[in-house]
């Protein structure tokens, strides 16, 4: 196990000359918060952050991602039939993406690769990309990652991990893609003993700042039927304004739309996100629809993340804490407090 | 200030619950995240120790009346009372459904403009006092005057005082007078057309479209917003910067002569996008050429859906 220590000046230009191996992505200020943008764009990669407002789910599960294109022209031999569009899976690395996220690719990978169904755009996407993590010294107020089967330092789904020693970085690699990852960074230090107990003492004092409680003990043994007729939806609905904040910002939200855009006699199969928040996710092609009330929406988003899921999988809920949609929500829907009224139901 | 009108909320909400003038009641409740407060439906007189009213109440609650067939009392500001009067005269609730509760209003917090002063720290607790108001975070503590971090709408708005109410919470508050309400737009009307369009190319190049700005308005009721349409698809769902653009511009279309400027749409950007810059000019031209402010009267239809034989206006003959 590779154990580097790296200034941070070091890092950042480590990183960049990563370039030939890598399609890096890293946090850059972008106004009033953080993203992730490749490296390669120019921004100053900035590691002083708590979370970045859109998670990095997008660099695996693109926003639009075009999967076939086609010709609607007769005259042509190939007409309506489709063809796979070119992709890019070359390797990529998300590096400083935090632990909360990474462990979002576990939970959304379950949905996308299982012996069931396995989906090949976003398996390639995900077989390609390396995850270095950076643990969180100060987990926000909104954090609930040690709640869901996380934390601030939790290598679940990292390939490596680093942690901010205040004027230096400790890397680790924890599989054979992040020790592959650190083989490429050029230089840094091999760590010593002072190095590696001040990082133990972080990953082991950061967890004690989340003190916030979400009980999911309970959600498992819940009657279905039961929670989904519970009386308290009408109430922790009424605020919603059924946007797409909470389902485009989360890490875990993984539902997708198929559309076609054609443009004279040129065709694209588009998949793009969707939102279980809008009421044409459900509109059935009969003009009926299932879900057209708001209440049962707000229903849906829950009960998949905190009982369908729990059910389905049989692996913890589909959240991985990371508080996006408890500090983004337009209105102040907090998912901390649905699911103790879920846990806690009957 | 903000502590007396809670109280006098919680009062008036109790009696009328208690009282049966009205079937529930819409007001705020303290939100789990600082300068965060989520609307409440109540309906029970004992549950009105949860109605709250500070200066982050910044949504439109006129939003959450849209269909509405009971009773309904609820508090509204200068804002929001234009919206319910234009809710009113758009026939989407009955005035005498509604019990309105008058809030003259200071102001809300620019969260963002104070998230920037403490320099994007994480800030976990604020208290308002007078007219400044104090946030604490781990290892910080800061107190700033209220009118220099109010939103952009409210730091131009000439309507603090409900226009229409059944109750005053407290005596109205004075008008801002002077106020240069359009010099932003102003400055954006004198680019040349190529610079005009790389502004607002730039302005929602940010986007995501979770369609938040139009789903906290209370002008976007309809049934099926053109965005949802498919059958024609008049608009593309993908990240594609046109489709994008297309939406702000016929939502914002959509708004003209109707809007507030109660800058709820502003608020609930989850990318911080200043889309008032669209409403904004479409407000200014409401003003110039109709000398038209959206829901002043229960009197008078807004400009662009009524019809005159003897307009001023050539085109329309």
């Amino acid at each position: 196990m590779t154990e580097k220590v790296f200034t941070k000046e070091e890092w950042t230009k480590a990183l960049k000359g990563l370039s030939d191996a890598y399609r890096v992505f890293v946090p850059v200020k972008d106004g009033d918060f953080h993203v992730f943008k490749p490296l390669d764009e120019g921004k100053r990669p900035d590691f002083d952050f708590q979370n970045t407002r859109l998670s990095p789910k997008s660099t695996v599960y693109p926003r639009s991602e075009r999967m076939f294109e086609y010709t609607v022209d007769e005259n042509d031999p190939e007409a309506n039939t489709l063809t796979e569009s070119e992709k890019d899976y070359s390797p990529q690395a998300i590096v400083g993406i935090r632990p909360c996220d990474a462990h979002a690719f576990q939970i959304v990978k379950l949905n996308f690769d299982n012996p069931e169904y396995r989906d090949p755009w976003w398996v390639q996407h995900f077989e390609s990309t390396t995850l270095v993590g950076l643990g969180c010294n100060e987990p926000s107020s909104t954090c609930f990652c040690t709640q869901v089967g996380g934390g601030p330092f939790n290598e679940k789904g990292l390939d490596a991990l680093f942690y901010d020693l205040e004027e230096s970085y400790l890397v680790r690699g924890l599989t054979e893609k992040g020790e592959e990852f650190l083989k490429k960074v050029k230089g840094g230090t091999e760590a010593d003993d002072a190095e590696k107990k001040k990082a133990e003492e972080l990953a082991l004092s950061a967890p004690k700042k989340i003190d916030v409680r979400v009980p999911t003990d309970k959600l498992k043994e819940k009657v279905q039927t039961e929670l989904f007729e519970a009386p308290f939806w009408e109430d922790v609905a009424f605020a919603c304004l059924n946007c797409g904040t909470c389902t485009y910002l989360c890490p875990t939200c993984w539902c997708f739309d198929i559309q076609d855009e054609v443009l004279d006699k040129e065709g694209d199969r588009i998949r793009n996100w969707d939102s279980c928040m809008f009421p044409l996710f459900t509109l059935h092609g009969s003009g009926h629809n299932p879900r057209d009330k708001k209440v049962q929406r707000v229903r849906q988003r829950f009960m998949h993340k905190l009982k369908y899921y729990v059910d389905k999988y049989g692996d913890g809920v589909q959240c991985s804490g990371c508080g996006r949609c408890v500090r983004y929500c337009p209105v102040n829907i907090d998912i901390r407090q649905v699911c103790e009224l879920m846990n806690n139901y009957g | 200030m903000m502590l007396e009108y809670t109280e006098k909320i919680r009062k008036t909400a109790k009696k009328l619950l208690e009282d049966g003038k009205v079937d529930v009641f819409i007001g705020y409740k303290k939100g789990s995240v600082a300068m965060m407060n989520e609307p409440v439906l109540i309906t029970n007189p004992d549950h009105v120790d949860l109605l709250y009213w500070d200066s982050n109440c910044g949504l439109n609650l006129c939003n959450y009346l849209t269909g509405r067939t009971d009773r309904v009392g609820i508090v509204a500001n200068g804002c929001n009372s234009r919206n319910i009067v234009t809710h009113i005269v758009e026939n989407q609730i009955k005035r005498d459904q509604l019990y309105i509760v008058g809030i003259p209003c200071k102001g809300m917090i620019d969260h963002r403009a104070v998230q920037r002063a403490v320099k994007q720290r994480e800030i976990l607790e604020i208290n308002e006092e007078g007219d400044g108001f104090t946030v604490k975070g781990m290892g910080f503590e800061e107190t700033f005057e209220k009118k220099n971090y109010l939103q952009g709408n409210c730091a131009v708005c000439t309507h603090r005082n409900p226009v229409e109410y059944d109750e005053m919470i407290a005596e109205p508050v004075e008008e801002q007078e002077g106020v240069e309400a359009y010099r932003d737009v102003e400055k954006i009307e004198e680019m040349e057309p190529g610079k005009k369009w790389g502004f607002f190319t730039r302005l929602i190049e940010r986007c995501i479209r979770c369609y938040a700005c139009r789903n906290a308005c209370p002008l976007c009721y309809c049934p099926t917003c053109f965005v949802d349409e498919s059958q024609p698809q008049w608009v593309g769902k993908s990240s594609d910067p046109t489709d994008t653009m297309t939406f702000h511009l016929l939502r914002a279309y959509h708004c003209a002569g109707r809007c507030t400027d109660c800058g709820a749409c502003e608020r609930v950007c989850p990318m911080g996008i200043s889309m008032r810059q669209f409403t904004k000019k479409l407000n200014k031209d409401s003003l110039d050429l109709f000398s038209w402010e959206a829901g002043l009267t229960l009197d008078q239809r807004p400009p662009l859906d009524v019809y005159r034989p003897d307009d001023y206006n050539d085109f329309i003959k």
